[in-house]
C-alpha cells in the first residue's frame, strides 16, 4: 500500500515537476559560468551555443585589467567588518537582553522589536545626508557602520541566549566567576551555534545590500563586486561573455560560503521565524 | 513565559551590591549595540520623518509643510509606482507561497543529503549575489541575443522585447524576483512541516481522508503560523525590491517598471531632491506597517480557530 503510494502518479508528477523547477533555477548559473567562458561573438550568437565548444580565459583575463581584485576585496572587507560587528555587539547585547535584570530592560528589548518591524526605507535618504556631511562618503565606515546598527542581530541573540542555563550562569557566580568571564566562558560557547547563523546571515546581507553600496560610493576604486559589475553591464552593453566572468566572481565565493554553512544558516532562518 | 525563566534566580544571594553590580555589567554589555543603533537607525528614522516636510536645495532647507507629500498625490508617477510596486507584491507572494510550499512537501520526506542539496538549489539565486543573477537574466531577456527569445522562435512564436515592451516588462521583472524570493520560504515549510505531528496526518489517511482533505484540513492548518511568517517577510521584501528594477529596466519603458523603491532612488538621487524622496520613504514604511498589521490580524484570527 505504502509503496504504493510512493510510486503513484501523483508522486511522479511532482518529482518531475520538482525537477523542472531545479533545471529552471540552475540555468542562470550555468549561463554564467558556461557564458564566462565564451568569446564576445560565440555568447551572442543564435541559435546559442550551449556548451563552449572553444572555452576561452580571455573573458576573466580581461576583466583583471579592471579593478576587479580591489572590488573584491573591497566586498569582503565591508562583508567580514560588518559580521564581525554584527556578531559582536550582538551577541552582547542579546545575552543582556535575555540573562541579566537590570532597570529598563523591557523598554530597551521593545526600541529594538519595534525598530525591527519597521522597514528601511525611512533611514535610507537621511543616512546619506548625515553620512555625507561627516565625509563618509567613498569610505568603509559608511558602508559597514550603518549595517550593525541594524537590530535584527540582537533580537536573534537574545533568542539563543534564553537556552543559556540560568543555574549555570548563577553556579559560575557563586564560585566568584566575574561578569566578563561569565559571559565568554560559559555563554559564548553556548550561544555559539546561534552567532554562526548570524554571521553567514549578515555576510550575505551586506555583499548583497546594493542600495546602500550604490549611493554611499563614488569611486571606482571603493566600489564593492555587485556594484563593478552592474558598472560593467552599463560599460559593456553586450559583452557577455566579460560580463559573465564578473557575474561568476561575484557569486562563486557566497556558493561555497553558503554550502559550508548551509546547516547554520536553515538554523538561524527558522529560530528567528519561530519565535518571531 | 519566557521572561520568567530568563530571570535569574536570585534567592540564594542578598541584593544591593551585586545587584548594581549586575545592572552595570548589563549596561556595558548593550552600550556598543545601543550606539550603533541609536546614530545609524534611530535618529536616521526620526530625522526621516522630519526632513519630508523640507524642500532641500543644495544646503538650504526651507520648510514646506505637506507640500511634498501633496505633490506626491498630483503626480501621476506616484501612481503609477505604488500601482506596479502593489502588483509585483499581489503577484510574488501568492507565488512564492504555493511554489515553496510544493518544494518543501515534495523534498521533506527524501534522504537529508538530497532534502539539503534541493534545498540549497532553491536557495542559490538569492545567497549568491543578486546583481550576477539579475545581469545573467537580462541576458536570457535580450531581445537579439537571449535565450528566450530563441527558444520561443523555435516553437514559432514572434520575439519579444521582455523589457522593453510595456506589456511584458513589469511581469519579466516578477519573474526574477520570484526566484530570489523562495529561497527563505522554502527552509521554513521544511522546518515545519518536520515539526508537525504526523499522528494526525497518518489518522486521518487512516479514516480514509484523500490527500487533498488531509493537505486542507490538516497540513495546512498546521503550517498557519509558518505561512504568515512567510506572507509577512515576502510582502515587506517585495516592497523593497530595487536591485533587480534599477539594472533590469531602470524602472522603465515609461515608467512600465518603476517602483515606490526605486522612485526613492530616482528623486534622490538623479533629481535631487531629497525632502520629496523622505517623504516617499515614509510613505512606503507607512504602507508596510499598515499591510503587516492588518495580514497579522487576519492571519491571526485564522490560527486561533
Amino acid at each position: 500500500m505504502r509503496t504504493n503510494e510512493r510510486l503513484g502518479p501523483g508522486k511522479v508528477a511532482a518529482n518531475v515537476l520538482l525537477l523542472l523547477a531545479a533545471l529552471f533555477y540552475l540555468f542562470p548559473f550555468y549561463w554564467i559560468v558556461s557564458g564566462s567562458f565564451k568569446i564576445q561573438n560565440v555568447a551572442i550568437q543564435i541559435p546559442p551555443e550551449w556548451f563552449p565548444k572553444e572555452p576561452t580565459l580571455r573573458n576573466y583575463a580581461d576583466l583583471a585589467k579592471s579593478p576587479v581584485l580591489r572590488w573584491t576585496l573591497n566586498s569582503f572587507l565591508v562583508s567580514l567588518g560588518t559580521t564581525a560587528l554584527v556578531c559582536g555587539t550582538a551577541s552582547m547585547a542579546g545575552y543582556a537582553l535575555a540573562k541579566k535584570n537590570f532597570p529598563g530592560r523591557k523598554l530597551i528589548f521593545w526600541a529594538f522589536i519595534a525598530a525591527m518591524s519597521l522597514p528601511k526605507q525611512v533611514v535610507m535618504i537621511p543616512l546619506f545626508t548625515m553620512l555625507a556631511k561627516w565625509r563618509w562618503i567613498d569610505t568603509y565606515w559608511a558602508l559597514i557602520f550603518p549595517a550593525v546598527g541594524w537590530p535584527f542581530g540582537v533580537f536573534l541573540m537574545r533568542q539563543f541566549s534564553q537556552t543559556i542555563p540560568t543555574e549555570l550562569l548563577e553556579a559560575a557566580r557563586i564560585d566568584g566567576c566575574g561578569e566578563a568571564r561569565m559571559f565568554t566562558r560559559i555563554a559564548l560557547p553556548i550561544m555559539q551555534p546561534g552567532i554562526g547563523a548570524l554571521a553567514i546571515f549578515t555576510f550575505i546581507s551586506s555583499w548583497n545590500d546594493y542600495f546602500m553600496q550604490l549611493i554611499l560610493v563614488r569611486s571606482t576604486k571603493m566600489q564593492t563586486l555587485p556594484l563593478g559589475i552592474a558598472a560593467l553591464q552599463q560599460e559593456f552593453l553586450t559583452n557577455y561573455g566579460m560580463l559573465m566572468a564578473g557575474a561568476a566572481i561575484a557569486s562563486v565565493p557566497m556558493i561555497i560560503v553558503f554550502a559550508c554553512f548551509q546547516k547554520y544558516f536553515a538554523q538561524g532562518i527558522t529560530l528567528g521565524a519561530v519565535k518571531g | 513565559m519566557s521572561d520568567a525563566l530568563a530571570r535569574p534566580a536570585r534567592a540564594s544571594r542578598p541584593r544591593g551590591v551585586s545587584h548594581a553590580k549586575e545592572s552595570f555589567a548589563a549596561y556595558v554589555f548593550l552600550l556598543p549595540a545601543l550606539c550603533f543603533f541609536s546614530v545609524f537607525v534611530v535618529y536616521p528614522m526620526l530625522r526621516g520623518m522630519y526632513l519630508s516636510f523640507f524642500k532641500l536645495a543644495g544646503r538650504r532647507m526651507t520648510f514646506v509643510g505637506l507640500k511634498n507629500y501633496v505633490d506626491l498625490a498630483n503626480d501621476p508617477v506616484f501612481w503609477r509606482s505604488l500601482g506596479n510596486t502593489l502588483l509585483l507584491v499581489v503577484g510574488n507572494v501568492p507565488i512564492v507561497i504555493v511554489f515553496s510550499l510544493f518544494v518543501a512537501a515534495t523534498i521533506f520526506r527524501k534522504r537529508p543529503f538530497t532534502r539539503s542539496l534541493l534545498r540549497g538549489v532553491f536557495y542559490l539565486p538569492a545567497v549568491s549575489s543578486v546583481v550576477s543573477i539579475t545581469v545573467v537574466w537580462s541576458w536570457i531577456y535580450h531581445p537579439r541575443y537571449g535565450v528566450l527569445n530563441y527558444l520561443i522562435s523555435r516553437a514559432g512564436a514572434e520575439p519579444v522585447a521582455w523589457l522593453g515592451d510595456p506589456r511584458f516588462a513589469l511581469a519579466a521583472v516578477l519573474v526574477v524576483m520570484t526566484t530570489l524570493s523562495v529561497g527563505q520560504p522554502i527552509i521554513l515549510y521544511v522546518a515545519s512541516l518536520g515539526n508537525s505531528p504526523e499522528s494526525y496526518v497518518e489518522a486521518a489517511e487512516i479514516d480514509g481522508a484523500s490527500p487533498w482533505q488531509r493537505f486542507r484540513h490538516i497540513v495546512w492548518p498546521l503550517l498557519m503560523p509558518t505561512t504568515l511568517y512567510i506572507v509577512i517577510i515576502t510582502t515587506i521584501n517585495s516592497f523593497q525590491v530595487f536591485a533587480i528594477i534599477q539594472l533590469l529596466t531602470s524602472g522603465g519603458p515609461a515608467y512600465a517598471t518603476t517602483t515606490l523603491m526605486y522612485q526613492i532612488y530616482e528623486r534622490a538621487f538623479q533629481i535631487g531632491d531629497f525632502g520629496q524622496s523622505s517623504a516617499l520613504g515614509v510613505i512606503l514604511a507607512v504602507i508596510i506597517v499598515a499591510i503587516s498589521v492588518v495580514q497579522y490580524r487576519y492571519f491571526k484570527s485564522d490560527v486561533e480557530y
